[in-house]
């Protein structure tokens, strides 16, 4: 029997809740040997981590149910609140299960923790995993292919076992299948918004941080299936991208409020790595050159990746707002998150050049109180119905 | 007592001669067009000063003329003008004052319209937000733009492969586009001269930083510092000027050494060296006096800071080689100090406190530089435990004035002197109870 949306979320909403991840540590515990790498935003090569037996578990702070004690010692006030949030989980042992951590070259702040996380936890392996930012194959490739067989290496030695070339390539072919899932599920609710609440649909990505693959892969189906079959109100809010939210998350209620004060999100950049790749990485060959080759020349855009063509500059959200039939984007950042504040003046140039509408606002993952962006969002709506209808 | 009408900083010859450069190079800048001299700008960490000069061309460096904005309290105004445009409070305010100053004319700091880039020369060494500061110049001036990666040494050290990818980067991304933009051919042996020239002006500026191990310290490695550093964080590495500077100014604190005299301050000479500090982080621009007044007052001497290691980090052995020019460029940027792990940057620190024999470290957590700031609470907890010496934070900004409270922060000095005192006279009672 399928499962009904509301069956599939009350899992997602279990899972998200649980800051203690126990679905990762019964996981690991089912059978000796398994492995559970951390993973900071925006993109790591998951499917390296599968096909050294372990489980990709994305660390994105602690949402707004975690009370942060002792992570605020660590930070000044004028710096975001994910690694504050994710020093906490980690020092009050909700993270001890993980074997390696990763964090991406996404930000100062997220580059400095991966040093932070080598003296704080020294039994933890930590990562700093860079990326390219030059997109040459002789140039670029190369360097990254090495980091991607730096990365295989650590992973075999944590897991005890060789990560082999045949392994990744199954792995690379799941994750092409849970990757193509989520651009269907992005899709349909672009194309049907009112079927698919925003609030749901980041529930379901979230889970996709924290449970295998295959397992995410089924509760996509699922939730497709399921959602296709129910029958929604419609309601006559505009369609939004909400664009800035790459790193530190918005609070639930936030996403909420966008919809209840009456816009439905057509797209958004929560949560990139899951769909990083635009389309299938190359299953045949060498599978490093293929995840190089996938980031180099296939993959999304967002601030902590160098457009080098100026006239490319920010083209990548007018594609998100056509593709998706928008009206008009909502900037939603956190607060001193310098990859998404420097970006944003460049990105709210090229949509005015397209006459495309936008607000703008900041958070922080723990922010309480949602009125005002509730009245900004509103009034965007309403201003976007006008402009619409003159 | 210090002087209270404090006469301008240092006049030493090296001063002198350090100036009439400054100068020189916003002269030559000013008349780039006129001259037919083509302009790359480019930042101060991993910057490619002897690279650039094999195609004539000139070198811009926005953040010192933030620097300079701030040092003559402008940048208040066009840090505003940019937010006023739609550029955040929360960023960086370097990158706000440069485009505030651009909005308003590009008037440089010494008053004069500074000449638009034909090159962006983007070196991303150990800051995330120079690629966005340079990508928004690039909407505004549409120039040619080389984009030079330069791997975070995330595990502390520098790998073949990282050196090889900037080499390789330098060879078929940044070498090209100087000589699409200047015209002129490379020509390695023309490097490899300003390499040598480089690595003649680094010995001496180790020698001077170095100086600090004695007692009394001549320099003051932070205030004095930044003074120091400027022509080798500039656009002046590899040149004839920059060996010279660096030679007289090592000369003038062999002397000041053999003389046992203290730093030179802007109220004359130090007399009386009471505090050895290691300071952590960029100063304050806006107040630099002000600020620098607070420690000279309680006779308070930096004897080594990092921020001094921001543009090329040589006490530990690295110098320009010109037997391995494109190599040598590269380690060079991947081993400026703030692209080092934390752990590095802890135990750099935690040597410069041995060896310089500090009494303690201060930081100076500035609100705009998350490459700086994030995680210098953990620096402050790792280098008392390792230490065993007190450690304070203050917070400021480079040249934000708003960030800048005078009171709070010299309360804090205050404080942590007396916390300084307080753990001296303990350690003495101790040793003498032993
Ligand atoms: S929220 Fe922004 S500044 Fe903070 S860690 Fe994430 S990317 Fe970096
Ligand atoms: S963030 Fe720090 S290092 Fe980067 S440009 Fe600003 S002041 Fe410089």
């Amino acid at each position: 029997m399928i499962p009904t949306t509301t069956e599939i979320i009350a899992r997602c909403q279990a899972l998200f809740d649980d800051l203690n991840f126990t679905y990762a540590r019964e996981w690991k515990a089912a059978r000796p040997g398994r492995i559970v790498v951390g993973y900071m935003p925006f993109y790591v090569p998951r499917e390296l981590i599968h096909a050294a037996g372990g489980l990709p578990l994305g660390v994105l702070g602690g949402g707004e149910q975690l009370e942060v004690i002792q992570g605020d010692a660590y930070y000044q006030s004028y710096i975001c609140r994910i690694p504050r949030s994710t020093i906490e989980l980690g020092v009050t042992n909700r993270l001890d299960f993980v074997d390696v951590m990763l964090f991406p070259s996404i930000c100062d702040v997220i580059r400095n923790l991966s040093g932070m996380w080598k003296i704080m936890f020294p039994k933890v392996r930590s990562r700093y995993f860079d990326v390219p930012q030059n997109y040459r194959d002789d140039v670029g490739g190369e360097f990254y292919i090495h980091e991607l067989a730096e990365l295989r290496d650590l992973l075999a030695e944590a897991s005890g076992q060789p990560v082999g070339d045949d392994a990744l390539r199954a792995s690379i072919a799941l994750y092409n299948e849970n990757r193509a899932l989520v651009r269907e599920v992005y899709a349909f609710r672009a194309r049907q918004p009112w079927q698919a609440p925003s609030a749901e649909v980041y529930l379901l990505m979230r889970a996709g941080m924290i449970v295998a693959v295959e397992e995410h892969s089924r509760m996509l189906r699922e939730y497709l299936a399921a959602a296709a079959a129910e029958n929604r109100p419609r309601r006559d809010n505009s369609r939004v991208v909400v664009t800035g939210a790459f790193c530190e998350q918005p609070p639930l209620n936030l996403i909420k409020s966008i919809e209840l004060s009456g816009c439905y999100i057509v797209d958004d950049d929560f949560m990139l790595v899951n769909r990083w790749e635009r389309s299938d990485v190359a299953e045949a060959g060498d599978p490093l050159a293929n995840l190089a080759d996938a980031y180099l020349h296939n993959s999304g855009d967002t601030s902590a990746k160098y457009e080098p063509d100026q006239a490319k500059k920010g083209l990548y959200l007018v594609e998100a707002v056509k593709r998706t039939r928008a009206e008009g984007v909502i900037f939603a950042s956190p607060s001193f998150c310098d990859p998404a504040l420097l970006e944003r003046p460049m990105l709210q140039q090229v949509l005015a050049a397209h006459d495309i509408p936008f607000i703008a606002f900041k958070y922080a993952e723990n922010s309480g109180q949602m009125q005002p962006i509730r009245e900004q969002a509103g009034t965007f709506a309403d201003s976007i119905k006008l402009w619409s209808n003159p | 007592m210090t002087n209270p009408n404090p006469s301008p900083a240092i006049k030493d010859s090296s001063m002198l001669k350090q100036k009439a450069m400054i100068a020189g190079n916003y002269g030559k800048l000013e008349t780039a067009a006129a001259d037919g001299r083509k302009v790359a700008a480019t930042f101060v960490p991993g910057n490619l000063n002897e690279l650039i000069m094999c195609f004539d061309m000139l070198n811009n460096l926005p953040e010192i003329n933030a620097i300079q904005n701030g040092m003559r309290k402008k940048t208040g105004g066009y840090i505003m003008e940019a937010e006023k445009r739609g550029h955040s409070e929360d960023v960086c305010t370097y990158v706000k004052a440069d485009l505030g100053m651009i909005a308003k004319g590009n008037i440089g700091p010494d008053g004069q319209k500074l000449p638009d880039p034909d090159l962006l020369l983007l070196s991303y060494t150990g800051c995330f937000t120079f690629m966005k500061w340079f990508e928004l110049l690039r909407a505004q001036y549409k120039c040619e733009t080389a984009m030079l990666h330069v791997p975070y040494q995330g595990d502390g050290k520098i790998t073949k492969t990282m050196v090889s990818y900037v080499v390789k980067q330098l060879k078929e991304e940044v070498i090209p586009k100087l000589e699409r933009v200047s015209g002129v051919a490379f020509d390695i042996d023309r490097l490899r001269e300003n390499l040598a020239r480089s690595a003649r002006a680094e010995e001496d500026l180790v020698w001077v930083l170095e100086s600090a191990k004695a007692r009394p310290s001549p320099i003051d490695a932070y205030f004095g510092g930044v003074y120091y550093i400027g022509p080798i964080f500039t656009a002046f590495r590899g040149t004839e000027d920059a060996v010279e500077y660096y030679r007289l100014l090592r000369a003038e604190i062999g002397e000041r050494l053999a003389r046992g005299q203290g730093p030179v301050t802007p109220a004359g000479d130090m007399p009386d060296e009471r505090y050895r500090l290691v300071v952590e982080g960029p100063p304050n621009w806006t107040s630099f006096r002000e600020f620098w007044k607070m420690f000279y007052d309680e006779g308070a001497v930096v004897v080594a800071s990092t921020y001094s290691k921001v543009g090329g980090l040589y006490d530990l052995g690295f110098r320009h080689d010109p037997d391995r020019p494109l190599e040598s460029l590269a380690e060079y940027c991947l081993g400026c100090y703030t692209n080092r792990n934390l752990p590095a940057r802890i135990d750099l620190i935690a040597q410069y406190m041995e060896e310089y024999q500090a009494d303690g470290l201060l930081i100076n957590s500035i609100k705009s530089c998350n490459s700086f700031s994030a995680g210098q609470l953990l620096v402050l907890r790792e280098i008392e435990r390792r230490t065993g010496k007190p450690a304070a934070f203050i917070e400021s900004d480079l040249v934000d004035p708003r960030y800048f409270s005078p009171a709070n922060i010299k309360n804090r000095l205050e404080s942590y002197f007396q916390m300084v005192d307080q753990r001296r006279a303990g350690s003495k009672s101790a040793a003498r109870a032993a």
